[in-house]
C-alpha cells in the first residue's frame, strides 16, 4: 500500500488534530453541573464530567493535573474552558493547556456561584465555538497522525485475527514514520520477558520490564486473590475462549506487530518525547482508563479491536472498532467499524486486512464518524493511583 | 482449503482454536495450521463453542499447555485429544 495522506487541523504548536472539539472541562467533580449547563447552552460545545479533583495529593494529584491538561491540549480539541471550584488549582489547568498556544480561559465558582459561572462561561464558550466553526482542514502527512492502540473484551479470535490486523497497521505506520502506542501493563503478564525484546534499546528494555515489575509489586501483589477475581482474564475474555492470562498476554502483544520496536516507555498520560516510532505506556488494562491515558498523552486516532464485544468510545479521541468475532459482527454490528472476520474463513490475509483498517483510519481521520462516535460513546475515567487525602 | 473449522497459531502449539459456532460432540473438524499454511483434521469429542479451545494430542494433568509456541499455562486434569480445553482443565501458572 502507497503511503496515504489525510486532511487534518493544523493546531498552533504544529501538531495536527482530526477532530475539531470546543470542550468544557471540570477541574473537578463540583464543577461538572456548570459545565454540563454550558454545553447545554451553546450547542455543539462538549462538556466532560469526571468524578474526581478533590483532595488528591502527590503523584495521584499530578496525573490529575496531567490528563486534564493533556486532554485540553489534544490536537483533536481547537478551544477549552475550563471551570473549577476554585481559581488556584483551575488556573494549572489553564496554564498547562496555554503551552499549546491554543485559545483557553478559567472560570471558578466560588464567590460567584453556578449561575453568574455559567453565563460568563457561556459567553466565552460561544465565541470559541463561532472561531472554531472556521478553522479549516489541510493536507497533511501520515507520519503526523499519531494513534494509539488497545483491545478490549478480547477473545481467542482477537489474538488470532483482530490484534494481528492492528499489528500488521502498526508495522506499516512505523515504517511511515508515525508514532503509535500500547499500553496495558497487567495484560502483557506472562508475555513480559518477550515484550522486552521488542524494545529498540536495551535501557527501553530494562524500563518496560521495572514498570511491569513495579506494578505487579506494588498492585498485584498486595491485592490480588488467587484468580485475580477474574478480572484478568475477565468474565467476557472467559466466555470467548481465554483462559489464562498468558494466552491473553500474548494475544495482546500480537498488536504491536512483527518488527515494530518501542522506542520508549511513558508513565500514563505522558507525551512521547523521543520522535517517531512506537511507545509502550504504563496503564490500567480496563478499556476507558487506558484510552483516557493515550488521549491525554496526545493520540489522535484509536484502534480498539474486540472479541466479544467491547463497546467504548472516548470524548475526544475517535476509538475504531474491529473485530474477527463472526457472531459479535451478527450480534452488535452497529459497534463494529471494520470487520476482518473474513480472515478466519481465509477470505482475507492479515496484509489485506491492515490495509483495510488503514483505509478506515484515514477516512476517520478525514471526519467520518466512528460507531462509537454515533453511539454518543464518551466514556471518559480518570486512573486514580490511591486513596484522596 | 475452504473455510477452516479451527485454527493452529504454530506448529508447536498442543492446542487449536474453533472458528465456527455449534460445534457438537463427535463432529469431525478440518483445521489450519497458520505458521505453515498445512491443513489438520480432527475429531472434536465434546461440543466445543466458537472461540474456545480444542486439544490437539492427549495431554496430561501437570503439562504445559502451548500456543503461540509459548507457554500460557498448565493443565490441571488430563485432557483427551478432540477434548474442551478452557479453565475447568487448565490454569494460569502467575497467579
Amino acid at each position: 500500500m502507497s503511503k496515504p495522506t489525510f486532511r487534518g487541523y493544523r493546531r498552533e504548536n504544529g501538531r495536527v488534530g482530526v477532530r475539531n472539539h470546543v470542550v468544557i472541562l471540570p477541574l473537578d467533580d463540583l464543577s461538572n453541573a456548570a459545565c454540563e449547563a454550558v454545553a447545554n447552552n451553546i450547542k455543539g460545545t462538549l462538556a466532560i464530567p469526571h468524578p474526581y479533583g478533590r483532595l488528591q495529593f502527590g503523584a495521584d494529584l499530578d496525573l490529575h493535573f496531567r490528563t486534564l491538561i493533556g486532554t485540553g491540549a489534544n490536537p483533536n480539541v481547537a478551544a477549552v474552558v475550563v471551570i473549577g471550584i476554585e481559581p488556584g488549582w483551575t488556573d494549572i489547568i489553564v496554564q498547562g493547556i496555554r503551552k499549546t498556544g491554543k485559545p483557553v480561559a478559567g472560570f471558578a465558582i466560588e464567590q460567584n456561584g453556578d449561575i453568574a459561572t455559567i453565563a460568563a462561561a457561556s459567553r466565552q464558550a460561544k465565541e470559541y465555538l463561532q472561531w472554531a466553526s472556521e478553522l479549516t482542514r489541510e493536507d497533511c502527512e501520515v507520519s503526523e497522525l499519531w494513534v494509539s492502540v488497545k483491545c478490549g473484551e478480547s477473545d481467542t479470535t482477537s489474538g488470532l485475527a483482530s490484534n494481528p490486523t492492528v499489528g500488521n497497521f502498526i508495522d506499516k505506520f512505523d515504517a511511515w514514520g508515525a508514532t503509535t502506542c500500547f499500553g496495558e501493563t497487567s495484560e502483557l503478564t506472562g508475555a513480559e520477558e518477550v515484550c522486552k525484546t521488542r524494545a529498540a534499546t536495551p535501557e527501553a528494555g530494562e524500563k518496560f520490564l521495572r514498570t511491569w515489575q513495579a506494578y505487579m509489586d506494588e498492585v498485584i501483589e498486595p491485592h490480588k486473590t488467587s484468580d485475580l477475581s477474574d478480572s484478568q482474564p475477565t468474565k467476557g475474555n472467559i466466555e470467548g475462549g481465554l483462559s489464562t492470562i498468558e494466552e491473553k498476554a500474548f494475544g495482546n502483544l500480537e498488536k504491536i506487530g512483527k518488527r515494530a520496536e518501542y522506542v520508549d516507555v511513558l508513565t500514563p498520560a505522558e507525551e512521547p518525547a523521543k520522535g517517531p516510532g512506537l511507545y509502550f505506556m504504563d496503564t490500567s488494562s480496563a478499556a476507558a482508563e487506558c484510552v483516557t491515558l493515550q488521549a491525554a498523552a496526545g493520540f489522535v486516532v484509536h484502534l480498539f479491536p474486540t472479541g466479544q464485544g467491547n463497546i467504548i468510545g472516548n470524548p475526544i479521541e475517535p476509538v475504531i472498532k474491529l473485530t474477527a468475532n463472526p457472531r459479535t459482527v451478527r450480534t452488535m454490528g452497529e459497534h463494529v467499524d471494520f470487520d476482518c472476520s473474513g480472515i478466519l474463513r481465509r477470505e482475507m490475509d492479515l496484509d489485506q486486512a491492515g490495509d483495510g483498517l488503514i483505509d478506515m483510519t484515514i477516512r476517520t481521520a478525514n471526519g467520518r464518524l466512528t460507531a462509537a462516535e454515533a453511539l454518543g460513546h464518551r466514556e471518559f475515567v480518570l486512573t486514580k493511583l490511591y486513596r484522596s487525602a | 482449503m475452504s473455510k477452516p473449522d479451527f485454527l493452529v497459531h504454530e506448529t508447536k502449539d498442543t492446542v487449536g482454536v474453533v472458528v465456527v459456532e455449534g460445534v457438537e460432540a463427535g463432529q469431525q473438524l478440518s483445521g489450519w495450521l497458520m505458521e505453515i499454511d498445512e491443513t489438520l483434521s480432527i475429531q472434536a469429542l465434546d461440543a466445543i463453542p466458537l472461540g474456545h479451545k480444542i486439544a490437539l494430542g492427549d495431554i496430561a494433568a501437570g503439562d504445559t499447555i502451548t500456543k503461540y509456541s509459548h507457554d500460557i499455562g498448565k493443565a490441571v486434569a488430563d485432557i483427551g485429544k478432540g477434548r474442551h480445553v478452557h479453565v475447568h482443565n487448565i490454569k494460569t501458572k502467575r497467579w
